[in-house]
């Protein structure tokens, strides 16, 4: 039993578009409901802004949009995952957060060269569970903030 | 035993101590026979003795024993307080303070104390020791009768003095009470009132705290300073009802003090030294020693994470206050309505838990101005005003360092040197006085001396010379700007550079420092009369006033620091100047500054007849920021935007309001370029 939790690793899934991603749930802080955001001005264009999260304010990405994929309305089912990657605190705003599995460490594979719209620099792996295909995303090439820094002094100017 | 776990408290306090001794023996040199002081000083090093024995630092056990075997001797009269002696004294703490440093960064405390201790054991058996035992011993039979009262130290007489010097009037009031007065602490109460709007209570007989407690018959006396006369005094006093009589005598400090010269002709020498100067100081120092409260030391964070709590609960509050407006529901409105009230009531509690007296900072002052005039052979007194001032503990942190500058360039730029100063007719001593003070939100600390002042042609030859202006630019230039030119960096105006101040670079960072802060600073000078350094600091970093503005149903907050005033024109006053929108303020012109176009919000408004404006300040530049309304004035508690989005351009901050939006924090200074 212990063998296989050690190589078992849990994930929260969640939806964008018809595509599901994983993230390791030791960088998730919770999930929420979508709420007021106060747009921040001169940032890059997937921040959608600031929320307040029971007292501290945090960023908020669209990650359609840091992903390149459409973006479309919030209904119901959009959720923002907050994450946290050293000292940063950002909510993601997702379609939807479906569940927690744990997925088997040995079946996360390398991503393959071609994988639909996602640019895969953001892909640290996929893994294939019986009918489902889930796409484990990198945090850390997410939240990078050489690109915002680059737009932001353009806009600044 | 084991003593590792108690380092951190022995540090602490032996700290302590040591701060407390260095104060105490600047206070003994200007009163050599205070016996209050030297006991003070003897229980101080007596604790640090025992406290340095237990924990095992042999040398500070030893030496803090010899320094309290001199203040034994001093004690019983054995010995006499010098001038000398206070500076092997300060010498002696300054040994103990290394000490303790030391073994704050992990050492074993040991240091070479043979010298200090060797000269302190001479103190002690009196090798040092002038002739003047006689003189001490008359000092204890001081006491005498005179009116009312009869036990006016020194130290309230030469305030006495001082008053009628300057035109006051010096009064010794008689106030008998009803005998069938029912709350007596009330009405003396209430005549200590009326007292301190005429002028200033200096002595009560009985003391006040005995009045409180009712402690007295129905009669008490007190001595006042006041610019009213008799008559006026005695009418007011008797608005207070139940007063059988009062009654108003001019009381003479030179008959109180003939009638005293029979017993004793001692002290004149203190005495002719004391001036103002020292009557404040020793004021600020003898209140705190009254009332000394009990106290815990709380970690900074705890109160940090206390706050954020609360934030919280605000936050809920405001929420709730909404709901309950909504419902209308009478019970849920009065209990919100109490919930606000307490919380609010708890607010103002948390906040102030956070504050600290600015005495913190202060206290090493005297220590420091009179090691800095020796070295510069320079006779410099500071007097502090103001030590009990309280300011949020992360402003306490960084002023220091600023304050610092200003007092060192004070002595060395500042005060000349004691011939310069004869030449000039002033007293050979110069003065520096530090003054804290609370005014709105904020707190102000000036620095004052009467020396030199700041000579205009010469700081402005030098800024041309420096290339900071033209010729041509400094004609244009008001006194006060001229003033500010000695902080621009690349600045100096001593003729020598000395390791004391005299760099340029020291001014022009405490500006920056100041104003980093959120504070500002500005300078006023007569030449030959002394400079006036003022700064002006938030009470905290975290909570702002703003002003809230609205720019398309998006809330941006201002904040009150920047901004000048606000405005609303019409379009007639806008102008055009090199294809810019300007105003005309107040003669100055004045560029438009739409946020609309700065943060990329659509203008869906078209163009009005009137348009509301914010104008806010960086240094002397100024900008009109155009706005579609003011919401109006707000406390806000300052947060971050998360390390994400750590720097966008034009937004300083970000706040929760009390409907749980988050608010963005303008950033005037990088708008006004």
């Amino acid at each position: 039993m212990s063998f296989e939790t050690a190589t078992e690793k849990k994930v929260i899934v969640f939806q964008l578009k018809d595509e599901e991603f994983a993230v390791s749930v030791q960088q998730i802080g919770s999930i929420e409901r979508i709420q007021t955001i106060t747009r921040v001005p001169n940032t890059a264009k997937f921040v959608k802004g600031v929320i307040n999260l029971r007292g501290v304010v945090t960023p908020i990405i669209d990650l359609r949009s840091r992903l390149g994929i459409e973006e479309t309305d919030y209904n119901e089912s959009t959720r923002i995952i907050i994450v946290y990657l050293e000292d940063m605190e950002v909510g993601l705003i997702v379609d939807a957060a479906n569940d927690v599995i744990d997925i088997p460490t040995d079946i996360i594979e390398p991503a393959p060269e071609v994988i639909g719209v996602v640019n895969q620099d953001y892909i640290e792996g996929v893994a294939k569970l019986e009918n489902r295909l889930l796409i484990l995303l990198d945090l850390r090439k997410i939240l990078t903030t050489e690109e915002i820094t680059e737009l932001k002094t353009v806009e600044g100017q | 035993m084991d003593t590792t776990q108690y380092l951190d408290v022995f540090i602490d306090e032996s700290n302590e101590h040591i701060e407390m001794l260095y104060r105490k023996l600047l206070e003994l040199e200007k009163n050599p026979n205070e016996k209050a002081i030297i006991e003070e000083i003897f229980r101080s090093a007596h604790t640090l003795k025992g406290m340095s024995a237990t924990m095992g630092y042999n040398d500070l056990a030893t030496l803090t024993h010899t320094l309290e075997n001199v203040f034994d001797a001093i004690r019983y009269d054995q010995v006499q307080v010098q001038s000398e002696m206070i500076d092997l004294l300060v010498e002696t703490v300054d040994h103990l303070n290394t000490m303790v440093e030391n073994i704050a960064s992990g050492g074993d405390g040991s240091h070479n104390i043979t010298k200090v201790a060797n000269q302190l054991q001479m103190i002690e058996q009196g090798k040092l020791l002038v002739g003047a035992d006689t003189r001490f011993e008359q000092v204890e039979e001081l006491d005498n009768t005179i009116s009312t009262f009869t036990n006016i130290d020194e130290f309230e007489l030469s305030i006495l003095n001082e008053s009628q010097e300057r035109g006051f009037q010096n009064y010794d009031i008689t106030i008998q009470l009803r005998e069938d007065c029912l709350l007596k602490g009330a009405r003396v109460f209430m005549v200590f009132e009326v007292l301190e709007q005429l002028g200033e209570v200096i002595k009560s007989d009985p003391p006040v705290s005995d009045l409180e407690e009712e402690n007295f018959d129905f009669t008490f006396s007190v001595i006042l300073i006041s610019n009213q006369n008799a008559k006026e005094i005695e009418g007011k006093i008797k608005k207070v009802s139940e007063i059988d009589s009062v009654n108003v005598n001019p009381f003479s400090v030179k008959k109180y003090r003939e009638s005293k010269e029979n017993n004793s002709s001692i002290k004149e020498n203190t005495e002719s030294n004391s001036n103002n100067n020292e009557e404040h100081k020793n004021k600020e120092q003898q209140e705190p020693a009254k009332n000394q409260h009990k106290t815990i030391r709380v970690n900074i964070e705890k109160l940090d994470v206390l706050m954020n709590l609360f934030e919280e609960l605000i936050i809920d509050r405001g929420r709730l206050e909404q709901i309950s407006s909504d419902l209308k529901n009478a019970d849920l409105q009065d209990t919100v309505e109490r919930m606000a009230r307490v919380s609010s009531d708890l607010q103002n509690i948390i906040l102030t838990m956070r504050m600290v007296p600015i005495d913190h900072v202060f206290n090493r002052f005297p220590r420091m101005v009179r090691k800095l005039a020796r070295d510069l052979q320079k006779q410099v007194d500071i007097e502090i005003i103001g030590a009990d001032t309280e300011l949020d503990r992360t402003v306490i942190d960084e002023i220091g360092d600023p304050i610092v500058h200003l007092l060192r360039n004070a002595i060395d730029h500042g005060i000349e040197t004691p011939e310069e100063r004869l030449q000039k007719g002033k007293l050979e001593k110069g003065t520096i006085k530090l003054k804290a003070y609370h005014s709105g939100n904020h707190v102000f600390i000036e620095i004052e001396d009467d020396g030199a002042g700041i000579n205009k042609e010469k700081v402005l030859s030098k800024a041309i010379k420096n290339g900071l202006l033209t010729e041509r630019e400094s004609d244009a230039l008001t006194e006060q700007q001229i003033y500010e030119l000695i902080m621009a960096s690349g600045f100096s105006t001593a003729d020598k550079i000395s390791d004391i101040s005299g760099r340029g670079v020291g001014l022009d960072v405490v500006k920056n420092t100041i104003e980093s802060l959120g504070g500002s600073i500005s300078i006023d000078s007569e030449l030959n009369k002394g400079s006036i350094f003022s700064v002006q600091l938030p009470l905290t970093l975290t909570i702002i006033s703003v002003l809230l503005v609205e720019l398309n149903k998006e809330k941006y907050a201002i904040p009150l620091s920047s901004i000048i005033e606000t405005a609303i024109v019409s379009s007639e006053q806008i102008h055009s100047a090199h294809h810019k929108k300007v105003i005309d303020f107040r003669g100055k012109v004045v560029p438009l500054v739409n946020l609309k176009d700065v943060f990329g919000i659509p203008n869906t408004k078209v163009d009005e007849e009137y348009t509301s404006i914010v104008i806010v300040k960086k240094g002397e530049k100024m900008a009109a920021l155009v706005v579609d309304s003011f919401i109006g004035q707000q406390e806000i508690v300052l947060k971050s935007l998360g390390s994400y989005l750590s720097n966008t351009f034009a937004i300083s901050g970000a706040t929760i309001l009390g409907d749980g939006q988050v608010a963005l924090i303008i950033d005037s200074n990088a708008i006004i370029k």
